[in-house]
């Protein structure tokens, strides 16, 4: 892929490495994430593409390698300065907090954020600023109308755009997405990838989206990382990916097939 | 928004009344069952701090005996060894003691959940029912330590004042605007950025961090609020109670914490205020009509468990909810 001159990497691991036993879950990635980009990272399962999201945000720790961020090394950052760094994430199986409300989500990531976590003698629903501002993001995802609905009551669409609102809430300079559309029918995952793609583009945030469905990668995202047994297995714009030997050999193919 | 928006509205207007009862009931009842309701509002301020743990944070505690314990063991030190006849500064001693033992044991155990959180409380707990067993010279053993009628807000008891009609009254509102002072905090305390929190922890710990909660600081902060109202009920129980002994760092104490809970329901704010009153006159009714009170109990809790889940203020929630429902579908005459 030709690199842009003006362009600036946010994100760039070195010979990053997690070994789950004899499996080499991720071997030795050299992986840049430029600012302001929305990529899409690929593979079959067992690619390492979910481990390698779990490394960079901290869930999982680093066996050997390196994560810079902003110029800073991360590599041993708790998923707590990551998080204040700009760093955040949505999850494969969606991780909510299903006995609050769907605002109290949001308002929840906002308090977090604003560091007013700590306030224990104000109550929540006094805090019209954050309030409005969960309002607000409820409604870019389009989930206005479930604001008083508990999260454990949302369809499984809903539950994916408020497990990525909850993301964005943050504020993040840089926003991990594995698999938003996973678990949702067909004719679900275009909306819900136009509403995510327009608010992070609307935001002007850097994204890297782990998917499946190679039509909702190629529709949406410039850049395609392709992973295949912990390894990077190429990288480029949609068109370069679906022209390379290997990914279609490992890939694309076996997608075909299926 | 206001301050106090719409459901807090309604909380505060349903509370109106009750307060207002509990404010004409020594005046209407008996002595004796103004005292039985004293400590059952005592005892309903250890639930509201149990309940902070259990049902905001998501953490069962077995061993809330010891911070209703050392708020006794503190007041009854502070009247034996320092000759302190003062109520406020008996107060200050059993929280101060309560929130000291409290962010230690804190310290150990919030780095664990489930059972491992509940047994290593328990196991703690245990440690002090030892040393208040086993230190006799100190602590006066089985016989435990007597604690005189203190003065409340400088006032002693009247020459001649019969004790349980100081008890039914001016200790009974002591402990009532007490009761209200410590309801209306841990009320604000769970609906405050830091309760949601709390249960956004309880809902999803891995989420919870990855929004930049440090669980388990505000685990470690909730379990030192929550020891500090239960060691506030400890020394509030003692002079109710006369004395205090090892059996209130027993075990057995904090699994009547634990019944208190899940009578009232602890999935609501109310619920554990209710269970310790209502539970407190079901063991009082036990005790005085039959010796196998403790079967009696057992039975109460297995009943509970398999056809009220959600106790008390769960089933009276649904019930109400049933029959706005029906009320609504009614057709106007």
């Amino acid at each position: 892929m030709e690199e842009d001159a003006r362009a600036v990497s946010l994100l760039k691991t070195t010979q990053l490495t997690k070994y789950f036993g004899e499996t080499h879950a991720v071997d030795h990635v050299d992986f840049t994430v430029t600012e302001g980009e929305v990529l899409a990272l690929i593979g079959s399962n067992g690619a390492g593409k979910t481990t390698l999201i779990n490394l960079i945000s901290g869930l999982i720790p680093v066996d050997s390698g390196a994560i810079v961020f902003q110029g800073a090394d991360i590599t041993r950052d708790s998923i707590h300065e990551k998080i204040a760094r700009g760093i955040a994430r949505s999850f494969q199986l969606v991780n909510l907090f299903d006995q609050l409300t769907t605002l109290d989500n949001l308002a929840l990531a906002i308090f977090s954020r604003d560091g007013k976590t700590r306030k224990l003698f104000t109550l929540s629903d006094a805090d019209r600023a954050v309030r409005d501002e969960a309002v607000a993001v409820l409604q870019q995802f389009g989930l206005a109308n479930k604001a008083g609905m508990v999260a454990g009551g949302l369809s499984q669409g809903e539950r994916k755009l408020l497990d990525v609102a909850v993301a964005y809430a943050l504020k993040p300079k840089l926003l991990f997405l594995d698999e938003p559309t996973s678990g949702v029918s067909t004719r679900e995952k275009a909306p819900i990838m136009d509403i995510i793609t327009s608010v992070v583009r609307a935001g002007k945030i850097t994204a890297v989206i782990v998917e499946h469905d190679m039509d909702v990668v190629f529709k949406y995202c410039p850049r395609i990382v392709a992973m295949h047994q912990g390894t990077i297995l190429a990288d480029g714009t949609p068109e370069e990916i679906r022209n390379n030997a290997q990914v279609t050999a490992n890939l694309l193919g076996a997608q075909a097939q299926s | 928004m206001s301050p106090v928006s719409g459901p807090n509205r309604r909380v505060l207007v349903a509370a109106g009344p009750i307060v207002v009862v509990l404010l004409i009931l020594p005046w209407v009842v008996e002595p004796y069952q103004t005292v039985l309701l004293s400590y059952g509002l005592v005892f309903a301020i250890a639930a509201l701090g149990f309940n902070l743990l259990l049902g905001y944070t998501g953490l069962l505690s077995f061993g809330h005996s010891a911070y209703f314990g050392v708020g006794a063991y503190a007041v009854a030190f502070t009247v034996k060894y320092l000759k302190v006849g003062s109520m406020e500064l008996l107060l200050l001693a059993g929280i101060l003691a309560s929130a000291l033992v409290a962010a230690v044991f804190g310290l150990v155990c919030v780095r664990y959940t489930r059972i491992f959180f509940g047994i290593l409380t328990l196991a703690l707990s245990q440690v002090l029912w030892s040393l208040a067993f086993k230190f006799f010279w100190v602590t006066g053993g089985t016989d435990g330590l007597r604690v005189p009628t203190p003065t409340l807000l400088g006032v002693s008891i009247d020459a001649g004042q019969d004790k349980m009609a100081f008890l039914a009254h001016r200790y009974y509102y002591y402990v009532l605007v007490l009761f209200v002072a410590a309801t209306a905090v841990m009320w604000v305390i769970v609906h405050s950025p830091f309760g949601k929190a709390l249960q956004a922890i309880r809902d999803n710990e891995t989420r919870a961090e990855f929004v930049g909660v440090q669980v388990w600081h505000y685990r470690w902060v909730a379990f030192l609020i929550s020891g500090v109202f239960t060691g506030l009920a400890g020394a509030l129980w003692v002079p109710l109670n006369g004395l205090t002994t090892p059996d209130i760092l027993v075990w057995n104490f904090s699994g009547e914490i634990v019944f208190f809970t899940v009578l009232g329901g602890f999935k609501t704010f109310a619920g554990p205020i209710v269970g310790a009153v209502v539970f407190n006159y079901l063991k009082t009714f036990a005790v005085g009509y039959t010796v196998y009170w403790q079967m009696f109990l057992g039975v109460v809790l297995v009943t509970l468990v398999l056809a009220l889940p959600t106790g008390i203020m769960g089933m009276v929630a649904r019930l109400s909810q049933k029959w706005s429902q029906k009320w609504k579908r009614t057709p106007a005459p």
